[in-house]
Formats: structure tokens, C-alpha cells, sequence
């Protein structure tokens, strides 16, 4: 940290040695590793390094084969964490005998990168005290240990793992995911036994289908057997989603997919076991397994790949339980305890921080502040505070340490009631019809009528061929490739996307998308970056050094305004020139000694007083609506102005021109004033403008599009527009977004490109237009085959290859979907890891 | 080929017997992480060859 290690390389070349990332300039971080001097870039990975090396896992380096993610110093140990431990003290209690206790623990991980990392984790627990067993699931990033609680609190154990770079939160299976994971046990145990029947199945087909000479008739019924007995288990166990599912179809009186699914399938196996049992006619047992199997394996496919989406979003959104600092003694003593929100009472005394949220409902009775309403408002101005004012829970203090008394509970504040409101907009969302379902219910009706009506023509032609005749109308017809038209390519769709960054968490977003004629976007943090940038300058000097007197005076702050100026340096690449006796001037600005002469930046009234009254003509131009002006000056006289304000993502124009372009009804829905929406909404050239809008009213406002009959597809990012983003057909949240919002969302855009929506919209109508090439070929075939089928043309071995046919096309073009992703796919851990750390803390509240 | 009167139900009941296995399988548990046995097994507890060996902590 000190000039002495200026230049101390080693030879790594100019990367970190822990994150891999370029070392800065000037300044790095050494540490000995296995004999060797090695170079950091900063000094969260330094003592992630230090901490791997000094608990004998120094090998560590060496087995790795990626790099290891980049250290927040700041995330390293939150307070919170002894938060943690509360809970289990009180269980202590009730067991006396704590020293032979065994406890079970899980922990959900984020930022593994590689084997090494299962291997650092597991030994780093191993050496720990009062731990028995350390052991990591990778498939589902979860730890499960087993220790004594005495000997080794949670807190230990967290405070290691995230010493090591890894976050870790604690997992709690009744509440998340428990039902899920049973059910995707069952579905696969049935996909496999599903999978076995129908290889041992088509042992015995194929030799019937290849022979020429014929088979021995008593060898012929041996093998009809058995495949009889093995059909059984696929068709009884692995079949019965379909079965279960045509038969909830028929009570809610809509017959979906399910319906002619099953009827394929009993009608096939049925016919079969009739056959065998007389011992004669035509067997479809190999047809019917392999239907099972192809239909299990996809819904399988798409399962699989929303489940990764859900636990990414899952491990993205697991935060400890928000936190309030608590003057217990409050007027006479000014120590500060660490307490759970949600313990607040009405009366208590609170401090607020710079950068901390308020933890509930909580009136201002010392200091002012401006406060950060963004997420809960959509307002990007921070408002400015007054003792008295009361500040609605999960806003964010930004300049001044406050202090508070709560008015309300966490559970009656501002943000419970938000959730509510979301929570109940879910309730009354429109259930869009599952397109491939409308079709199934024709399809089912046009097949029972063309069954019947192939019986009753072959009853009067030839009885004895009647049934069977039927039957095989049934089994070739059996919509092999028409039910997996569907499920096949948004099971591809899905997967690509989750690559991309994009993570669908509910299944209709890609049909929706397809079909929506509206789109809403909220302003502040969707269209927008959500914190401010400069945006416009005025200077009496040189432009690069007043940026690097304003940069250095500002780096100290924490105030957005000041950190914009700051990044706007680091982006131009200014250094920030040598200031003397800086210091902060609450509530106006800051003041410093360059080359002995005072500056000061910051209010326009704080300057005036070095600087005189008059501002020179070029610092005097109007203010821009929603933008913010910060003045520096020095006694010697005015120097610069600079106009910050909320700036547009830079992907947000070709978005909105995306969607005007595939002739969609555009929305800007903001709670913010009208004169900065109308800008924005000219910017991007959005045609309708609602502003001002409380949560409730985006709430109604989607609902009537609904009631007017539009299918509205939505984008948001804050707490305010979690109801509106549950009401809508499709909605998608942003990942550094607030956590109820993309609770509520049906898809999260990790990658934070806006641009992204736009891709899902094109990837919707590209797995729409597969679905639609797979539903003509099935309906060719079935055009050609059940003809057939019907005048007894059809032997059984050309239905069997017809069906497998059809059916692997409709896959492989399915596929195709995903295949065009592994050029320009991106892995989904990747992004998740880099939006995990400036995850909003509100998630805690919720 | 009088061997196959036997040799079908034998394969039949072999099945049967695999489907059994499987069950038990994965109710123990078996198949939940299939990633990690694989990543595991390349980190017994030798020291890494290679670079330099690393030296008492």
C-alpha cells in the first residue's frame, strides 16, 4: 500500500497472480508463495492469497485452471455476519449437553471456477475446529457440513469461506427448492428407466424388422412376452406425468398436449398387450417406449436448464438478514449495536450511515442527508431530508451519517407493503393459453373422430380387421413429433439463453414475448444507468486539469455525485493533481489547498463565498431537467461547472428501435417528474409517456393495457415495479436491479445489457418459427401415414421408422437453437459472479 | 438357438434386477452431484509436481 513496493514484479508478466487481472500501474501487492515474490492487484486478492497460504493450501495456485474471481476488499467481512449466530444461541438452550453435539449445516456457494476450488474448500474446512464433515455438491454449489456447534459457530465457518474469496450464505431447504428437487428426482429416475425399457425393447425389434426368413413362431411369441414385461415399467411409471396430466386436462375441461399424448400411448400398449395375449396381430412396444423416452428426455432438458436459471438468481439473491444499527442508550450514550430489522420496535433510535438503507418506515431527528429513492420511486434525484421528515425503509442514506427514530415495524413499512402489492398482482394475471395446447385439443378431436370412423368403415368391410385397423391409426398418428415440437425447441431456447445471461425463471417468457403487441419500460435504472454521469461541462481552463482538481477532491466522498466525477477521471484516464488540507463542509461541498491557493467544489452558495457572486457567462447556462450541477471555484474566482445527471444505458435507443421495429406499442412508465421522462422518452423515441406513476398506479395502468386486450410484455428494475412486473404477460428484470424486482419477474437479464431483451425477443421468434417448421413436418407425416394407417397399408416396421424419423428430426432441428449459442456463448457463472458483489442490499428486507 | 428360450427371460429378469438397483441408487443418493466425484478424484492429497514443489508451510 506504500511507495516501497513500487515495481516489486515477479515473473507472472503484468498480471495479478490470484485474479489474473492486469496489475495497476505503480502500486501492487506482494506476497511469498512457495518461494517466489508474487504480484497482486490490489488488496482483497493479497490477503485471499495470504489467508490460502497460511492455512497449508498453498498448492492451491498450482491446481488450478482458471484464475480465481477478483476480491472486494469491502465484501470480504460484512458486520453482518455475526448476525448469524443469533438464531442459534437461542437453541442453546435447549441442549445442555452442547460439547458431543453434531449439527448439520448446509451453504449455499457462490464463485467456484474450478476443481481446485472443491478441493481449497474442502481441505480449509477440514482443518477447522469442531468439524466432522465438509463436503461440496457441486452440481448445485452447495456445502454440507457436519460439526459441533459449539466448537465452531456458522459465523466461523462464513467468515473463512469468504476470507478464501468464495461468498457463502446459509441455506435453508424448507423454504427454497426442497419440492423442486424431489421432482426433478422423479423426473429423472423416470427418464432413465424410460431409456433402459426401450434399449432392451428394440433388442428384440430390430431382429424382427431385419430377418427374411421369418421366426419360429414359439420364438416369436417368447419375445412378444417380453417385451410385454418390459414395456410395463415405462408405461406405468415413466408415462405417468402424461397420464396425470391428460387426466387434469379433462377435469378443468381444457385438454392440453397430454391428452393425445396418452391416448397414444395406452392405445399402443394396449393394442399390444391384446395382440400378444392372442398371439396375433401387430405389436408397437418398441414405438412405444422410445415415445416415452424422447418425450421425457426434452421435458427433461428444459427443466433442467430454468432450474440452473433459478438457482443463479437463487445464489444471487441470497443476502444475510438486513441490519440496523441501534443506539440502545440513546440521548446519553452513543454506542451502537447491531440488531436484525425485522426486531425494530416503533421508538427505536437508528443510525444511518453513508451508503447503508434505512432498515424501516424512521423519522429524521439529527443531521440532514439526501437520500437515494431510486428503487423505491423511480424519482433519480436523491431527495434532500429534513429532522422531522420521515424516510420510507429501504431508501439509501448517500451523504450523512443520520440518526433515526422508526415509526413503524419492517413488517408495516414501506417495503412489506410493496411486496404485498406485488404478491397479490400475481393473483389476478391473465393465464394465456398455451398455444401448442390449442392445438393438441383439435388435434385430439380429429383424431377420435378419424379412429371411429376407420372402425366403422373396416366393421363393414372386414370385422375381424376392424380393431386393429383403429389401433394403428392411433399409434401412427400417437403425435410424436407434434407433442415434441414444442418442448424440444424452448428446452434449446432455454438453454441458449441461460448461456447468454439471460435466465428465464418461469416457462411462458419466450411464447409471451412472441406475442406481445405492447412493451413497458420503467425509466430509472432500465432505460437509464441509474446513477448519475456527467453529462455536460463548462470551464474557464484547461477541461483534463479541472477534472483532476475535481477528482481529487472528491475521491474521499461517497456521494454519487462526487463518485460520477471521480469514475469520469478514471475513465479519461486523469490523474488527480496533489491536494493539501482537504476537508468535508457538511452539506455543501469540499475544500482543499492546491499550490496554496483554496479551492472549493460543490454548491453553488459554498463556492460564491471564495469565488464572489458573479458567475462568468459560460458557468451561467440553464440547468438541464434532472440534472444536477456541481461548481468548483477557488479565491482567485470561478473555474468550472459540471451537469451530472441520470444518463442513458448506451444500448437503450437500438432497443427501443428493436421493439418499434417488430411493431410493438412502446411505454414509458416512470415514477419520476414528466419533464425528465418526456426527455428520455424524445431520446429513445418512445411515443407514450406516463410519468408520475406511484406503484399502484403502474400496477393499474398495466392492467387496463390488459383489459383493452394487449398482451404486455414489461421491463423493470426497482421495488416499485415489482407489482407491475408480476401483473404483466412477460416481464423481465435488470440483475443489478432490486431483489423483489426480480423475484417478481419472469426472466432476469444478469449481463445488465438492456440490449438483451431485445435478443430474448428475436431468440422468441426464431424458437417460434422452429416450432412451426417442426408442427408442418409432423403434420406431413401424419397427413401421409395415417391414410395409410387407416386403408391397412402400413406395416408395423415402416410406422415404427416413420415415428423414430419424424421424431429426430423435430430434435435435431430443435437443436439447432442452441448450436448457433457455443460461438458466442458466454457461461452464466461468469456473469453472475460479477453482479454478485454490488447486489442492492434491499433483498433482506423483502 | 435352444439356448434363447432361456436367455430371453433371463435378459427380462436382468432388467428388472437393474431397475432395482437403480432405485437403490438413487435414493442413496448417488446421482444428486454428478460433477463433482470427477473433480474431486485429480486432488488427492500428494503435492503438486511440476512449478517447483512447495516447501513446509
Amino acid at each position: 500500500m506504500n511507495g516501497s513496493d513500487k515495481g516489486d514484479g515477479s515473473g507472472e508478466g503484468n498480471l495479478c497472480f490470484h485474479c489474473g487481472q492486469p496489475l495497476p500501474a505503480g502500486e501492487t501487492w506482494p506476497l511469498q508463495i512457495g518461494g517466489h515474490t508474487r504480484a497482486m492487484c490490489c488488496v482483497g486478492c493479497q490477503s485471499v492469497a495470504r489467508l490460502i497460504v497460511d492455512s497449508g493450501c498453498e498448492d492451491f495456485h498450482l491446481r488450478r485452471t482458471v484464475p480465481s474471481a477478483r476480491v472486494d476488499p469491502e465484501q470480504l467481512l460484512p458486520p453482518e455476519l455475526a448476525l448469524v449466530d443469533l438464531p442459534l444461541q437461542a437453541e442453546h438452550h435447549d441442549a445442555p449437553d452442547s460439547e458431543d453435539q453434531v449439527e448439520e449445516l448446509v451453504l449455499s456457494i457462490d464463485g467456484m471456477r474450478c476443481s481446485a476450488c472443491v478441493w481449497l474448500i474442502e481441505k480449509y474446512l477440514a482443518r477447522l475446529p469442531g468439524i466432522r464433515m465438509a463436503e461440496m455438491n457441486v452440481a448445485s454449489a452447495r456445502l454440507h457440513i457436519r460439526r459441533n456447534p459449539a466448537l465452531c459457530p456458522t459465523s466461523l465457518i462464513l467468515r473463512g469461506l469468504r476470507g478464501l474469496g468464495y461468498t457463502a450464505y446459509p441455506f435453508d431447504p424448507l423454504r427454497q427448492g426442497e419440492q423442486a428437487r424431489r421432482a426433478s428426482r422423479r423426473l429423472f429416475r423416470q427418464l432413465f428407466i424410460a431409456g433402459l425399457s426401450m434399449m432392451q425393447v428394440m433388442m428384440y425389434a430390430v431382429p424382427v424388422y431385419m430377418t427374411h426368413e421369418g421366426i419360429d413362431p414359439d420364438m416369436m411369441s417368447l419375445m412378444r412376452w417380453a417385451s410385454l414385461f418390459l414395456t410395463i415399467p415405462a408405461v406405468f411409471y415413466s408415462a405417468l406425468p402424461f397420464f396425470t396430466g391428460a387426466w387434469a386436462g379433462l377435469r378443468a375441461r381444457a385438454p392440453g398436449m397430454d391428452l393425445p399424448v396418452a391416448i397414444g400411448i395406452a392405445a399402443a400398449f394396449a393394442g399390444s398387450a391384446i395382440a400378444t395375449w392372442r398371439g396375433e396381430g401387430e405389436i408397437w412396444f418398441d414405438s412405444v417406449s422410445m415415445f416415452i423416452f424422447l418425450l421425457l428426455a426434452s421435458r427433461y432438458l428444459e427443466t433442467a436448464a430454468r432450474r440452473r436459471s433459478a438457482s443463479a438468481l437463487e445464489r444471487m439473491q441470497q443476502a444475510f438478514p438486513a441490519s440496523a444499527l441501534v443506539l440502545g442508550g440513546y440521548p446519553q450514550q452513543r454506542d451502537t449495536t447491531l440488531v436484525a430489522a425485522a426486531q425494530l420496535q416503533p421508538g427505536d433510535v437508528i443510525l444511518a450511515r453513508p451508503g447503508d438503507t434505512i432498515a424501516a418506515d424512521a423519522s429524521l431527528i439529527e443531521g440532514e442527508t439526501e437520500l437515494d429513492l431510486a428503487l423505491l420511486s423511480g424519482e433519480s434525484r436523491p431527495q434532500s431530508f429534513q429532522p422531522g421528515q420521515e424516510a420510507p425503509g429501504g431508501a439509501v442514506n448517500l451523504s450523512q451519517p443520520v440518526l433515526l427514530r422508526v415509526v413503524r415495524t419492517t413488517r408495516d413499512s414501506t417495503l412489506a407493503a410493496l411486496t404485498r402489492l406485488a404478491e397479490q398482482a400475481g393473483q389476478g394475471k391473465p393465464a394465456l393459453a398455451q398455444w401448442a395446447d390449442l392445438v393438441a385439443s383439435r388435434f385430439v378431436v380429429a383424431l377420435l373422430l378419424l379412429a371411429a370412423a376407420t372402425f366403422l368403415a373396416w366393421h363393414l368391410i372386414d370385422p375381424s380387421r376392424a380393431w386393429a385397423t383403429a389401433i394403428a391409426v392411433l399409434v401412427v398418428s400417437c403425435p410424436c413429433a407434434l407433442s415434441l415440437a414444442t418442448p424440444s425447441a424452448l428446452a434449446a431456447a432455454t438453454d441458449r439463453l441461460l448461456r447468454e445471461g439471460t435466465l428465464v425463471v418461469r416457462g411462458n417468457v419466450l411464447e409471451a414475448l412472441q406475442r406481445a403487441n405492447t412493451i413497458v419500460f420503467d425509466k430509472t435504472g432500465t432505460l437509464t444507468q441509474g446513477r448519475p454521469q456527467l453529462t455536460a461541462f463548462w470551464s474557464e481552463a484547461p477541461q483534463s486539469r479541472m477534472l483532476a482538481i475535481a477528482a481529487a477532491m472528491e475521491s474521499g466522498s461517497l456521494h454519487p455525485l462526487a463518485r460520477a466525477l471521480v469514475q469520469e477521471a478514471v475513465e479519461k484516464q486523469v490523474r488527480p493533481v496533489d491536494v493539501t488540507l482537504l476537508e468535508s463542509v457538511t452539506g455543501a461541498g469540499m475544500q482543499c489547498q492546491i499550490d496554496g491557493v483554496i479551492h472549493r467544489i460543490g454548491a453553488r452558495r459554498f463556492v460564491a463565498d471564495i469565488a464572489g457572486d458573479a458567475l462568468p457567462g459560460a458557468l451561467n447556462q440553464p440547468v438541464a431537467a434532472g440534472a444536477g450541477a456541481v461548481y468548483l471555484g477557488s479565491s482567485a474566482g470561478w473555474l468550472a461547472r459540471f451537469d451530472l445527471a441520470d444518463a442513458l444505458r448506451p444500448d437503450a435507443v437500438a432497443t427501443v428501435a428493436a421493439f418499434r421495429r417488430l411493431g410493438l406499442r412502446t411505454i414509458l412508465l416512470s415514477g419520476d417528474q414528466p419533464e425528465v421522462c418526456a426527455d428520455v422518452a424524445a431520446a429513445t423515441g418512445i411515443t407514450d409517456v406516463v410519468a408520475g406513476c406511484t406503484p399502484q398506479g403502474k400496477l393499474d395502468y398495466v392492467r387496463q393495457l390488459q383489459q383493452g386486450g394487449a398482451v404486455v410484455a414489461i421491463v423493470g428494475d426497482g421495488i416499485n415495479d415489482a407489482a407491475m412486473l408480476r401483473a404483466g404477460d412477460v416481464s423481465f428484470a435488470m440483475g443489478k436491479g432490486a431483489a423483489l424486482a426480480q423475484i417478481s419477474a419472469d426472466a432476469v437479464i444478469m449481463s445488465d445489457r438492456l440490449q438483451a431483451v431485445a435478443d430474448c425477443a428475436g431468440m422468441a421468434q426464431r424458437t417460434m418459427r422452429i416450432v412451426r417448421q417442426n408442427l408442418v413436418w409432423a403434420t406431413l407425416y401424419n397427413v401421409l401415414a395415417i391414410p395409410a394407417a387407416a386403408f391397412g397399408l402400413l406395416d408395423p416396421w415402416m410406422s415404427a421408422v416413420g415415428m423414430s424419423l419424424s421424431s429426430l428430426l423435430v430434435v435435431g432441428n430443435a437443436l439447432r437453437l442452441s448450436r448457433r449459442a457455443r460461438r458466442s456463448g458466454r457461461a452464466v457463472d461468469e456473469v453472475s459472479s460479477d453482479v454478485a458483489a454490488p447486489a442492492p442490499a434491499l433483498a433482506g428486507g423483502v | 438357438m435352444e439356448a434363447l428360450y432361456l436367455l430371453i427371460p433371463l435378459s427380462t429378469l436382468l432388467v428388472f434386477v437393474a431397475i432395482w438397483i437403480f432405485f437403490r441408487a438413487s435414493d442413496s443418493g448417488q446421482f444428486d452431484d454428478l460433477e463433482g466425484p470427477a473433480m474431486r478424484i485429480l486432488h488427492d492429497d500428494d503435492a503438486v509436481p511440476g512449478k517447483d514443489a512447495p516447501g513446509a508451510p
